[in-house]
């Protein structure tokens, strides 16, 4: 029985070829890997390989003839007869695809189901959890609240570890990590050397190992050594496994504008991360959400990117006394309620926001101020019911304004409030340039709460 | 020829000065080992196994080449063949259930040296739902997490300190594990892989580093890429011991796996295996392999090629003609079968499209 020598496809992108070369005549015997022909593709000339034994049959295809279709019968090849007709072995056994396939159907199945329908349904995030009545508020930084999820967390699951630079003996270059390796030990408080790119991907393959590690960078500008694993590694994997390989991983670290540290050490990556499918993205402003969702992080199956603000870390909040304080990721907050206009924020811009909104409140102006918590997923039905309720919205973001979380609010609200909108919605960013070293131009450079009044008077026309 | 580039076989002597402080540790002392004992005194049975393991991932390999001249595979597709004793040999020394591998993207041959099934692999990389990732990974992107191979990965380099992270959870876990991370001769050259290294070696992580040099990183020769060819020494600025391997034959790289195994299980940290090997293929399929002599490529099949190898070391134990052929039509039945299921599975349902982003729901 004769096989059928097919004109080959070479790369992804070949339809058709030019047949250049015979390399072999009729009658030839062939074994695996002899090269038959040579054959031009609009990129090279490759070369054509048997890939069974036997003897070249008749050529169907000349040499020299150009456009030659992929999949055009060239020659043919007669086997040994013993060996040839691998598809008589094949014969019988021809329904096994379709009950081989039926033991992983009732699976798949499964997992669709928690998949698309999920997000077909669009399931509203939960409420954050009402505090039981007589809960006693302590007063916190969020450096502190930060601890304590972690330390809370390595109580409750052996599996979750800290790695980072001066986590452990330095006691975190912020202190944020302060205790730890008192309470763990360094089996799971663990200093690494300056190395961004390397530990990322330890973290994140002893993620995929089934353990749950925090990856500590020393400031969110570091990690872009190490993006290749957030983004490629864990973000993707997943996915990528249909859903068998899991990276729940926690990537956290102060972001943003520090204070005097220049260009480098001043960025907001909240957009980059927020735009990567596969990612959670949390950016907390007070102590208590950030707490309760870097608790939430830490037991979440899928990667996280936490980004904190080195400039909040030293701020006091209310954080309430409970043993287990965990609030729902992907779910905004309402900082402030109000109802003239809608200030949407997140990280420091929400104390900002809060400030503006004090003192236009002095001015008569009702402001609602919209804390988004999550940058990924976003809750998109918050901003929108806040729209409906204010018709009017600005959002504060300490970051670029190009390709900005402002940037993706303002499509949101062009896209599904556009009839809710009394006024084009304003973003106020810091200035399209790298965070200059001067203390004027810096100040000049970042949000500020006179910037975001003056949005808010613009879209109040006032 | 990535041997011919090479003057010695014995790795150099850590340097005058470190040996006061640290007497037990020589960078020499495995490659000694192997140098004593060679090869990996195997059964028959044994043998067999091994070669049929290669027969298949060669027929498997050839099959997927010709599938993707008939369209039926898109994109990349970096086929294994030339390299079989490497990922049977070492696999073959490991503790299944136990152990776990990462690799880079040049992995089907690895994932049937795991005993993962063919037809899994091959509905994978014709984009079905029925291949082991469900069609979303393709070539490049398989996991097997039962099989503890752990991908399967495109960014070159990255597998290794992945692989790094998978050693990480098996020293917290404290379960006597060791894990494997395959890169080529490419990938030696990625800084993360060294970044790699001095953690590995400094927390004296559970993982065999593996060079898989096949003597070009895509189209660039050894020489032309890298300061220092001989791989296996490049350990040795963060005090790993190095061994030099001939990938060609199944039975030196089992032995090289089992000194490794031992030394990395005895909770001494790292040891980095340089597998020398040879690519028939092109880079991708979508190589032409200009940088090469077709006599260079030549001369490796018929000298050197690690099935033939097998081959007549078997015949000469006893084994009959026509046994081997037996194994030869059951490989054959086998990659039919999975090319078969590959060709006639469905696609993926148009949902799977937003499946499997996030695990949780928000």
């Amino acid at each position: 029985m004769a096989i059928e020598l097919k004109m080959p496809a070479l790369s992804p992108t070949m339809e058709e070829g030019k047949l250049a070369k015979w390399l072999v005549k009729e009658g030839d015997e062939v074994s695996s890997g002899d090269i038959l022909a040579e054959i031009e593709t609009d990129k090279a000339t490759m070369e054509f390989e048997a890939v069974d034994e036997g003897t070249v049959g008749k050529i169907m295809v000349p040499e020299g003839t150009e456009g030659v279709k992929v999949g055009t019968v060239i020659a043919l090849l007669e086997g040994e007869g013993e060996e040839a007709p691998p598809a008589a072995a094949t014969e019988p056994e021809k329904p096994a695809p379709t009950p081989a396939a039926e033991p992983a159907a009732p699976a798949s199945e499964k997992k669709a189901d928690s998949g698309a329908a999920q997000l077909a349904a669009e399931t509203k995030p939960a409420k954050d959890p009402e505090l039981p009545t007589g809960t006693n508020m302590k007063i916190s930084t969020v450096r502190e609240a930060l601890r304590d999820a972690m330390a809370e967390e390595m109580r409750r699951d052996s599996r979750v570890f800290v790695m980072g630079e001066e986590v452990a003996e330095y006691q975190g270059a912020y202190k944020v990590t302060q205790g730890l390796l008192e309470e763990f030990g360094p089996g799971r408080v663990i200093d690494t050397p300056i190395t961004e790119y390397g530990f990322a991907g330890i973290g994140t393959g002893a993620a995929m190992g089934g353990l749950r590690p925090i990856v500590e960078f020393m400031t969110f500008n570091f990690a872009m050594q190490a993006i290749d694993h957030i983004v490629n590694s864990a973000a993707k994997t997943n996915y990528m496994s249909g859903g068998q390989m899991r990276c729940p991983v926690v990537f956290r670290g102060p972001n943003g504008a520090a204070a005097r540290v220049a260009a480098q050490h001043s960025q907001n990556y909240g957009p980059w991360y927020a735009s990567v499918p596969g990612l959670v993205v949390i950016a907390p402003y007070d102590a208590s959400d950030a707490k309760g969702l870097l608790k939430a992080a830490i037991r979440s199956e899928d990667p996280v990117v936490f980004l904190e603000n080195e400039l909040v870390y030293g701020r006091n909040f209310e954080l309430p006394e409970l043993d287990d304080h965990v609030l729902p990721i992907g779910k905004a907050r309402v900082a402030r309620e109000g109802k003239d206009v809608t200030i949407v924020s997140y990280s420091i811009g929400v104390g900002i926001a809060l400030d503006a909104a004090e003192k236009l409140a002095g001015e008569g102006i009702d402001v609602e101020v919209l804390d988004l918590r999550t940058l990924r997923p976003l809750d998109k039905q918050a901003v929108l019911d806040s729209l409906a309720k204010t018709n009017r919205l600005v959002v504060a973001e300490e970051g670029f304004p190009v390709c900005s979380i402002a940037s993706e609010i303002i499509a949101i609200c062009m896209e599904e409030g556009f009839d809710d909108l009394d006024a084009p919605v304003l973003r106020v960013c810091n200035e399209d340039v790298p965070l200059p070293y001067a203390a004027n131009l810096e100040k000049a450079a970042l949000i500020n709460v006179d910037k975001v009044i003056a949005a808010v008077r613009k879209v109040t026309y006032r | 020829m990535p041997k011919a580039a090479k003057s010695d076989a014995t790795p150099e002597t850590s340097s005058p000065g470190t040996s006061a402080d640290d007497g037990d540790f020589a960078l020499h002392s495995l490659q000694e080992a192997l140098g004593a004992n060679p090869r990996y005194k195997a059964s028959k049975e044994e043998l067999l196994a091994l070669y049929e393991q290669m027969l298949l991932i060669r027929r498997f390999e050839e099959k997927a080449g010709q599938l993707y001249g008939l369209g039926l595979i898109g994109g990349f597709c970096h086929l294994y063949i030339g390299q079989e004793a490497v990922a049977v040999g070492l696999q073959s020394a490991l503790r299944a259930g136990l152990d776990s591998v990462i690799t880079g993207y040049r992995d089907h041959g690895h994932m049937l040296a795991y005993g993962i099934d063919p037809k899994v692999i091959m509905a994978e990389l014709t984009g079905r739902h029925s291949g082991i990732s469900k069609g979303k990974g393709g070539s490049m992107h398989m996991f097997s997490v039962d099989h503890a191979f752990y991908g399967g990965h495109g960014i070159v380099g990255a597998q290794v300190s992945l692989g790094a992270g998978l050693a990480f959870a098996h020293k917290y876990r404290e379960d006597g594990g060791v894990a494997m991370a395959y890169f080529g001769d490419g990938a030696a050259n990625q800084g993360q892989v060294y970044e790699t290294f001095n953690m590995a070696s400094l927390w004296k992580l559970p993982i065999i580093f593996v060079v898989e040099n096949n003597g070009y990183a895509m189209g660039t020769a050894v020489k032309r890429g890298s300061a220092e060819t001989h791989f296996y020494r490049r350990g040795t600025a963060f005090r790993i011991p190095g061994l030099d391997v001939n990938g060609m034959d199944v039975l030196e790289v089992r032995q090289a796996a089992e000194i490794a195994i031992e030394f990395v299980r005895g909770g001494n940290g790292p040891v980095l295996l340089e597998l020398n090997t040879y690519r028939y293929r092109g880079h991708s399929m979508s190589d032409p392999a200009k940088y090469r002599s077709r006599e260079e490529v030549q001369e490796v099949r018929e000298k050197r090629d690690p099935i033939d190898h097998a081959k007549q070391e078997l015949m000469a134990m006893g084994v009959t003609e026509a046994s081997l052929k037996d194994i030869d039509k059951r490989v054959r039945a086998t990659v039919a079968q999975a090319a078969d299921f590959a060709e006639s599975s469905p696609e993926p349902e148009p949902a799977e499209l937003y499946t499997d982003v996030l695990v949780e729901r928000y």
